[in-house]
């Protein structure tokens, strides 16, 4: 899976290095959901500037991260959606539901820290 | 090149069978009464009350100029030296505020002039009449619409040139704070500026890392469905680089309009005016404004 799950204190640190597969969306999915029950981590960081798309379903899997993270007391943070992604993303109607957004890794650490 | 929005002859300013002999006879008749004709077709242009804008000095200058061009139009049987003229001529009047009706007319008028001349110098031979206005009137009719169309076409150019202008000079984003933006819009929005101001707010969110944009839409006179749904589309895209967005000076009208086309706006913070949507800002941003003196004291000159 080209996707790197890092711990940092109290948080996750999902970097995804290139663009995914349905399938490797999953596994990002699950990784995600496990790690976090593992390390009882507060937080949860996915940083997607690697990616030129975001799907529906990709949108759809990052939703399901947050708000199953929520249930467990962890806030899911996207970051790094580049400024034509997200255009694409809103011109198409798709919502992160539950999921926070920041524009870096390290708006990203602030905004869990605060 | 430009090209002909109207040909109204095919084949350069002669028509097909115009004979070359009464062609060059009806150039010599113009160049000879070059001076009396030039000075009837700026009577006329004076009486019609044309080219109001201009000194009698500058229209009788002009007028010439036109003449000599058109003249040699006829001639050679070309527009195009005419054509670079009636440009070069457009580009200087157009910003005086001379009109489409009245570069038409004076066109017209020296048609109609032309005319005149030829019907009093051959009344006594109709026949011989008709066969010069078969040459005259399909060049003299092309280059009527030369010129109008020059004219034109150059009004085009400037209006497209000023949109430009005003579309690079209409969305400055404005960095108030650290991690505060404001965007002042004034004028009306369509869909392309609309795009292009989804750009520069995300450009500008992402340069200067702002966490709140506050836009000001009070100098927005109208607002229509679709824009509206690129305002919206802005909103989200800003959220999701991680910015939040505050929209002040909704005016009532234009509430009442996104009001009743049901416009999705659950995501859209608003606040009445800009200061409102400063104060909200710097909120959100942990900011505290506070004044050090008394403002009621006026500093001492």
């Amino acid at each position: 899976m080209p996707v790197s799950i890092l711990k940092q204190r109290e948080y996750l640190i999902a970097s995804i290095q290139s663009a995914l597969t349905d399938t490797e969306v999953l596994e990002l999915r699950d990784a995600l959901l496990a790690e976090v029950a593992k390390h009882r981590a507060r937080g949860v960081i996915v940083d997607v500037a690697a990616l030129d798309v975001i799907d529906s379903f990709v949108s759809r899997s990052l939703s399901t991260v947050a708000r199953t993270n929520r249930l467990r007391g962890a806030k899911t943070v996207v970051v790094g959606i580049r400024p034509d992604v997200a255009v694409a993303m809103s011109q198409f109607g798709l919502r992160l539901d539950a999921v926070h957004t920041a524009l870096d890794l390290e708006a990203g650490l602030e905004l869990l820290d605060s | 090149m430009m090209q002909e929005v109207v040909p109204v002859v095919d084949g350069g300013v002669q028509g097909a069978d115009v004979d070359p002999a009464l062609l060059r006879e009806l150039v010599a008749h113009l160049r000879q009464d070059r001076t009396p004709l030039r000075e009837e077709w700026t009577r006329r242009i004076t009486e019609a009350q044309l080219l109001s804008v201009m000194t009698p000095d500058e229209i009788f200058s002009e007028v010439t100029a036109v003449y000599d061009n058109y003249v040699d139009a006829l001639e050679t049987g070309s527009v195009e030296a005419l054509e670079a003229y009636a440009r070069n001529l457009s580009e200087r009047i157009i910003p005086r505020g001379v009109e489409t009706h009245e570069v038409l007319g004076v066109v017209l008028l020296l048609r109609d002039v032309l005319a005149r001349s030829l019907f009093e110098k051959y009344q006594d031979d109709f026949g011989l009449m008709n066969r010069v206005l078969d040459a005259y009137e399909p060049a003299a009719n092309r280059i009527a619409v030369t010129v109008g169309v020059s004219f034109v076409q150059e009004r085009e150019r400037v209006i497209r040139q000023q949109q430009l202008a005003i579309r690079e000079l209409s969305t400055p984003v404005l960095k108030v704070r650290d991690q505060l933006l404001i965007l002042p819009i004034i004028g009306a929005l369509d869909t392309g500026r609309a795009r292009q101001l989804t750009e520069q707010l995300l450009t500008g969110i992402r340069e200067s890392r702002a966490k709140v944009v506050v836009i000001d839409i009070t100098g927005v006179p109208a607002i229509d469905m679709a824009v509206a749904n690129h305002l919206v589309q802005a909103v989200r895209a800003s959220g999701l680089m991680g910015a939040r967005v505050i929209i002040t000076g909704l005016s009532a009208d234009i509430a009442q309009t996104l009001v009743n086309l049901r416009v999705d706006l659950s995501m859209m913070q608003s606040v009445g005016d800009l200061q409102g949507g400063i104060e909200e800002a710097e909120r959100q941003l942990s900011y505290a404004v506070t004044r050090t003196g008394d403002v009621s004291r006026e500093p001492e000159a």
